[in-house]
């Protein structure tokens, strides 16, 4: 293994170092400059000036955890097509319908997981009782620029 | 140089490895096993693995561990409540581990040869050299990972299917709005 | 490495990184200008000349504000979040090249390590970045913010895929992973005047990958975490002094980063017309580089200025419905156009 190697993932390392101090030095800093004069009210989560109400830990619908799983999936699938992207003018056309028969396969299950409905997020057949969520209520108002 | 860093990597992966298992609350267990993750990627690349590396890195610790982060934040797991521990357990617990630790150990110094030894980067697990292994020599395996994929694309579904079947209206499962 | 080069790297990097934090900077102070111009305001006036101190005004007030952190968050994750957003988007900026190979005493002038995996490199460090957000978000005990956050990350491991896809046609073209070399394969024209930009055969690709950037950056038309007409500020709003800061600065240098990237991958990196004397041929390409950066910077802006926020269902269909399966789409065409060219 040519000496390059480790040089450079050495330089990437004193580069996390610094990165490090900087950011730890600016949390630090913001502590050690600003005043602080907490009080409770202060200190309260903000609800728009009302008082809280609940535990702003609720629990959420499946549908964020489903996407999660599917983004895993596919995933596994993109990693595997980048050492076959680097070696591809070595594999040419055998490369081709290899991957072709891989794409085929998970792209057999990407469309069963689009007729099944997994990607729709206004539906209610795979989500938690009100569907997804995010609905259509949700982000109905397409906010302008600020 | 190299040894040292070894060292420091290998401790790190250990150290967030008991740390996992010391902390009560799931979200710093969580990210506990991130830092094993990325510690272990540490110690790929140090052997040369570079893709392996960046692999663990963008599978293990940034798609599954969001999976484990996402089902701490749904479920709104709490802190773990520390049961009496069994008298099995606190008892032949450490002998059982020390045992299981012995055999391996055992089993992996008589697979390698006396005088072998790792030498930092000179795993042939550059970029290229995994795609030639993978797309010439192991094919069917690469093939059939396709297969493997498709049946936990399945498996989600049903999972998810299931869910809302046996969904009840008093599950406390609330949606964002 | 000899303690002398450890030192050029350091100072190297040290270097880069003020540059690139004054960059962020001042990326705030011209996307509130080209905004404000956009809207027929004239934007910060009033510190400096055309408001240029602004930005810093901006640090030392960031820096000097109360740091509190409210009751009931963790802290030691509600820390640990903002801190995680800056050091990734920081991080990722190592394997970007800005110029030519120039070689000083054994180190590359313009790159900080030129890695056979650079591409990986920026995908893995970003991928660390949803952390960030979603910890914010959870940490926070707030309702806006873990709506914000999960709602962020959600969005961000989603358009991480159609990245990630729009990608690979690039590396079909080039066969390396190294953003060096993937730059250096755009060197040329096609039939003397068409630069051999990627842009030209890989187009499906530069829109997917351009879409999906703007959506892994949360900015507008996707930034639905920090929907503020309905969520507040989002993952940030329990967030105040410096800590803010970071969130902030953590996202305009993931903007930047998202900028060089397309710059690298599609529009030729450095590559532009070099003439003159010989100091001029040097300093050309790194101006070519800073424009076409700047170019997209503003591209960021201008979109910003002209489309309405995307409904979060709309923002998931479209990615997973459109851009994944184009990017898909494009890849197997390209693989085999080249197959048949090849063999």
């Amino acid at each position: 293994m040519p000496n390059t190697y480790f040089q450079n993932y050495l330089v990437i390392l004193l580069m996390l170092g610094v990165v490090v101090l900087l950011a730890g030095g600016m949390i630090v800093l913001s502590y050690l400059l600003g005043q602080h004069r907490p009080s409770r009210v202060k200190l309260s989560p903000y609800e728009c000036g009302m008082v809280p109400t609940g535990d702003a830990r609720q629990r959420f619908s499946v549908k964020f955890y489903l996407v999660a799983m599917v983004f895993i999936l596919f995933d596994v699938e993109i990693v595997f097509l980048y050492p076959w992207a680097v070696i591809f003018h070595e594999l040419r056309m055998f490369g081709f319908l290899e991957m072709l028969l891989f794409l085929l396969l998970v792209g057999a299950g990407f469309a069963y997981l689009w007729k099944m409905g997994v990607l729709d997020w206004t539906g209610s057949d795979t989500g938690g009782p009100a569907g997804g969520t995010g609905g259509s209520p949700a982000g109905g108002r397409a906010g302008g620029p600020e | 140089m190299y040894q040292l860093l070894f060292f420091v990597f290998a401790g790190a992966a250990v150290g967030f490895a008991i740390n996992l298992l010391l902390q009560r609350h799931p979200i710093h267990s969580a990210l506990s096993l991130i830092g094993v993750m990325a510690s272990l990627a540490s110690l790929y690349l140090m052997l040369g693995a570079e893709f392996i590396a960046a692999a663990q890195i963008i599978v293990y610790a940034g798609a599954i561990m969001v999976l484990f982060v996402f089902v701490i934040m749904l479920l709104n797991a709490g802190e773990e409540e520390r049961t009496q521990r069994s008298r099995f357990a606190k008892y032949l617990g450490l002998p059982l581990i020390l045992l299981l630790v012995t055999s391996m150990a055992a089993v992996i110094y008589r697979q390698v040869p006396q005088d072998a030894m790792v030498r930092f980067g000179d795993f042939p697990g550059r970029t290229a050299d995994i795609g030639r292994r993978l797309f010439l020599n192991y094919l069917l395996p690469f093939e059939v990972v396709s297969i493997v994929i498709l049946v936990a694309i399945i498996g989600t579904v049903v999972l998810a299917r299931k869910d809302s079947e046996t969904e009840g209206p008093g599950k406390a499962v609330v949606s964002e709005k | 490495m000899s303690p002398l080069m450890v030192l050029f790297a350091l100072a190297k990097i040290v270097v880069i990184l003020l540059v690139l934090l004054t960059v962020v900077a001042y990326a705030v102070w011209f996307e509130r200008k080209l905004l404000a111009h956009m809207q027929c305001r004239w934007g910060p006036t009033r510190v400096g000349p055309h408001g240029l101190l602004q930005p810093l005004a901006d640090a030392i007030k960031l820096l000097t504000k109360e740091d509190l952190t409210p009751s009931e968050v963790f802290p030691l994750v509600y820390l640990l979040a903002p801190f995680l957003s800056l050091v990734t988007a920081l991080l990722a900026f190592a394997v970007i090249p800005f110029g030519p190979e120039t070689r000083v005493g054994g180190m590359d002038l313009f790159q900080i390590a030129d890695l056979d995996i650079g591409v990986l490199f920026i995908l893995s460090v970003s991928s660390m970045g949803v952390y960030g957000i979603a910890l914010a978000g959870w940490s926070s005990n707030s309702k806006y913010s873990l709506l914000g956050g999960l709602r962020s990350s959600a969005q961000m491991i989603s358009y991480e895929l159609a990245i990630g896809l729009s990608i690979i046609g690039v590396l079909l073209l080039t066969g390396s992973l190294s953003l060096r070399a993937i730059v250096e394969n755009q060197a040329g024209a096609y039939w003397g005047f068409l630069p051999r930009w990627n842009i030209i055969p890989q187009f499906a690709g530069f829109v997917c990958f351009l879409v999906a950037a703007i959506a892994e950056t949360n900015r507008l038309p996707f930034d639905l975490p920090e929907a503020e007409t309905e969520l507040v500020a989002g993952y940030h709003t329990e967030y105040s002094s410096m800590k803010f800061g970071m969130f902030f600065m953590a996202e305009y240098a993931n903007m930047v980063t998202a900028s060089c990237l397309a710059t690298l991958l599609f529009f030729g990196g450095w590559h532009g017309p070099v003439f003159g004397p010989a100091i001029l041929q040097a300093l050309l390409p790194l101006l070519w580089f800073s424009l076409k950066v700047l170019f997209f910077l503003f591209l960021y802006v201008w979109i910003r200025a002209t489309l309405p926020r995307f409904r979060y269902d709309q923002l998931m269909a479209f990615g997973w419905k459109f851009l994944v399966p184009l990017a898909l789409g494009n890849l197997v065409v390209t693989s085999l156009v080249l197959a048949i060219r090849w063999s």
